[in-house]
């Protein structure tokens, strides 16, 4: 179910400034892959670029390609549509849908994309609501809207309504940077628990974060404020943790930044 | 030996002076009274130039009055809220006026009879008659120039807020911008010119519904624009990474989103042309029977009756134009209640 992420010679730009410049890199599959680095250093672009989301900001272009196991998401004829079904993506702020019921708010990728049963939809909603840790705790008011919930939950709710529609890959913005520390150890669990089904990829600007969810860590940096953000490098957590081959990740994550 | 009092002399930190809180009030009154008086003397006799030397009154004696007791930022304070209260008087005054006329006048000749019958046969000079063929007209009228300036109004909005770019959209918000300013009379006569003079139709309700269409679209652009950019763009981004496409992200997410507002805008574009006199003075031309057909001969409108009937100018007919006018305020209100209703009903929800 969950599929391999193959970068190659990705260049990403807003108009004519160039975000990020010539990324590779693989992100295997059933795996959880952490991106840190500086503000401004591309992270969030390079991975809206990973499902075409990127396209959607006025001005967005990208060059390069990015396979999706044989698959390229670039290449001529591939409707960005699709890609983003196999593909999900939750933002750095929990955002449901103001309208919808917490039902209604899992339940929406798979309406508005009009392929379900309606006897299926239920069991949907109860398995994504159970994926996502919240089940229990909305089980009984699942037509009180979905904004009535706090943030954390808020946050697990846009995570269920982002595997309801069973996408290969899930790439996560700083999911947890407007909650609180417990919201946080509930979506860093969650987040554990879902590497099992997809291939996940998570921006953080918290290190311990990427230190303890993240199977790999790529580093991205800026040389300076204007130029394009590059993948200074990546491999697994534990060795970017102690051991880094690079002196600049060395010394962002110890701290000793510029 | 002053060991009972252990309340030092000295001025408290945090707590000064106050005013009463019926202060403003007494200043109100004295004010009032005091530019009364000095009306009185000088001879003065509008009861508005009245008002408006108690407003001045009103906001110098209060700042003078908190100044001496409470401070001068106190003062300051008290000045913004009295310039406040003042502005909220003058803005309603008027309007309660205007109301309070139109129901006095009006209500007197309002009833069943009035709401249920033409001026068919109904001389001038006779009492009785009613506003049955005008409100009819100005129901089917309003309704068609809303089923035709609604829908393109509000996709004119989608398009400028969520694909417009470039040249294309600076000259659609051009010339809405344009369309904002028409005067209603040259879209009457534009539409008399081009259907009735070019085209060779007849007065209708159609044609006249055409002209107050080409007044109304405008302001559903205009405000469905607005509501269209206050849909936070987390909300059409979380419905794209679903895999949702542009067009259903729109109307399933974006357009659900802001149906509250995009109501209420609609409901004040109806509410602006149900009063407009010109344009159907032009095409719709006037009648004193009941014609249901919109499309086939002159009809009548409620802001065309109040028009004719005031300016035959008997007492008789006069009554009618003020009860019609009530009729025309009630049946704007009634259509205002109905979509503030819609809105709070259709508006997202935030309760816990």
């Amino acid at each position: 179910m969950a599929k391999r992420i193959d970068v190659s010679g990705l260049t990403a730009y807003y108009s004519t400034f160039k975000a990020i410049e010539d990324i590779s890199m693989t992100v295997e599959p059933r795996s959880v892959t952490a991106f840190i680095g500086p503000s401004g250093c591309g992270k969030s672009t390079f991975l809206r670029t990973l499902n075409r989301m990127h396209e959607v900001t006025p001005g967005g272009r990208v060059e390069g390609k990015v396979m999706l196991d044989d698959e390229n998401l670039y290449g001529s004829g591939v409707d960005p549509v699709t890609v983003r079904r196999e593909v999900g993506m939750v933002f750095q702020r929990p955002n449901p849908f103001p309208t919808m019921s917490i039902f209604d708010n899992v339940a929406a990728g798979l309406r508005l994309n009009g392929s379900y049963k309606k006897s299926e939809l239920n069991d949907v909603v109860e398995k994504s609501l159970r994926g996502a840790n919240l089940w229990d705790e909305v089980k009984d008011r699942l037509n009180r809207p979905g904004s009535g919930l706090s943030g954390g939950q808020q946050q697990r709710l846009c995570i269920a309504r982002a595997i309801a529609v069973e996408p290969k890959v899930l790439l996560m913005d700083e999911p947890c940077s407007a909650l609180d520390p417990i919201s946080t150890l509930a979506i860093e669990d969650l987040i554990g628990e879902l590497k099992e089904h997809f291939t996940i990829v998570i921006v953080t600007h918290n290190m311990q974060q990427a230190a303890r969810v993240s199977d790999r860590t790529a580093f991205f940096n800026l040389a300076a404020v204007g130029q394009p953000g590059k993948l200074i490098e990546i491999d697994d957590t534990e060795r970017i943790f102690s051991n880094p081959s690079v002196q600049a990740t060395e010394d962002y994550i110890s701290g000793r930044f510029g | 030996m002053s060991q009972t009092t252990v309340t030092p002399n000295r001025s408290p930190v945090f707590s000064s002076s106050r005013l009463p809180r019926w202060a403003p009030a007494v200043i109100a009154v004295a004010s009032l009274a005091l530019s009364i008086g000095i009306s009185l003397v000088a001879g003065w006799e509008s009861k508005v130039q009245w008002g408006l030397i108690a407003a001045l009154l009103f906001v110098i004696g209060s700042y003078a009055v908190t100044a001496r007791i409470e401070g001068r930022r106190q003062a300051k304070d008290r000045v913004a809220t009295s310039l406040v209260w003042v502005c909220f008087l003058l803005a309603v005054v008027p309007l309660l006026s205007l109301a309070w006329t139109t129901i006095s006048n009006g209500a007197q000749v309002v009833d069943g009879y009035f709401l249920s019958h033409s001026m068919n046969g109904v001389l001038n000079s006779d009492p009785g008659g009613g506003v049955y063929h005008a409100l009819l007209g100005t129901i089917e009228q309003v309704l068609i120039a809303t089923v035709i300036a609604a829908p393109i109004g509000l996709l004119t909005a989608v398009y400028l807020v969520e694909y417009g770019k470039g040249k294309l959209a600076r000259a659609v918000t051009f010339f809405v911008d344009v369309m904002t300013g028409i005067p209603s009379i040259v879209a009457g006569l534009f539409v008399l010119s081009f259907w009735i003079l070019i085209l060779g139709f007849s007065f209708s309700g159609f044609a006249g519904a055409m002209a107050l269409a080409i007044l109304m679209m405008p302001v559903v652009v205009r405000s469905t624009e607005e509501m269209l950019k206050l849909v936070p763009n987390e909300l059409r981004e979380a419905s794209l990474a679903l895999g949702v496409p542009k067009w259903k992200t729109i109307t399933k997410i974006v357009i659900p989103t802001a149906i509250g507002g995009i109501t209420t805008g609609v409901m004040l574009a109806v509410a602006r042309i149900t009063g407009e006199t010109a344009p159907v003075l032009l095409l719709v031309f006037g009648s004193k029977i009941i014609n249901g057909n919109p499309f086939e001969g002159a009809q009548s409108s409620l802001p065309l009756y109040v028009y004719q009937e005031y300016g035959i100018g008997t007492e008789q007919s006069i009554d009618r134009a003020w009860g019609a006018a009530l009729t025309l305020i009630a049946f704007v209100m009634i259509l205002n209640l109905v979509a503030r209703g819609i809105a709070r009903w259709k508006a997202p929800k935030t309760g816990r």
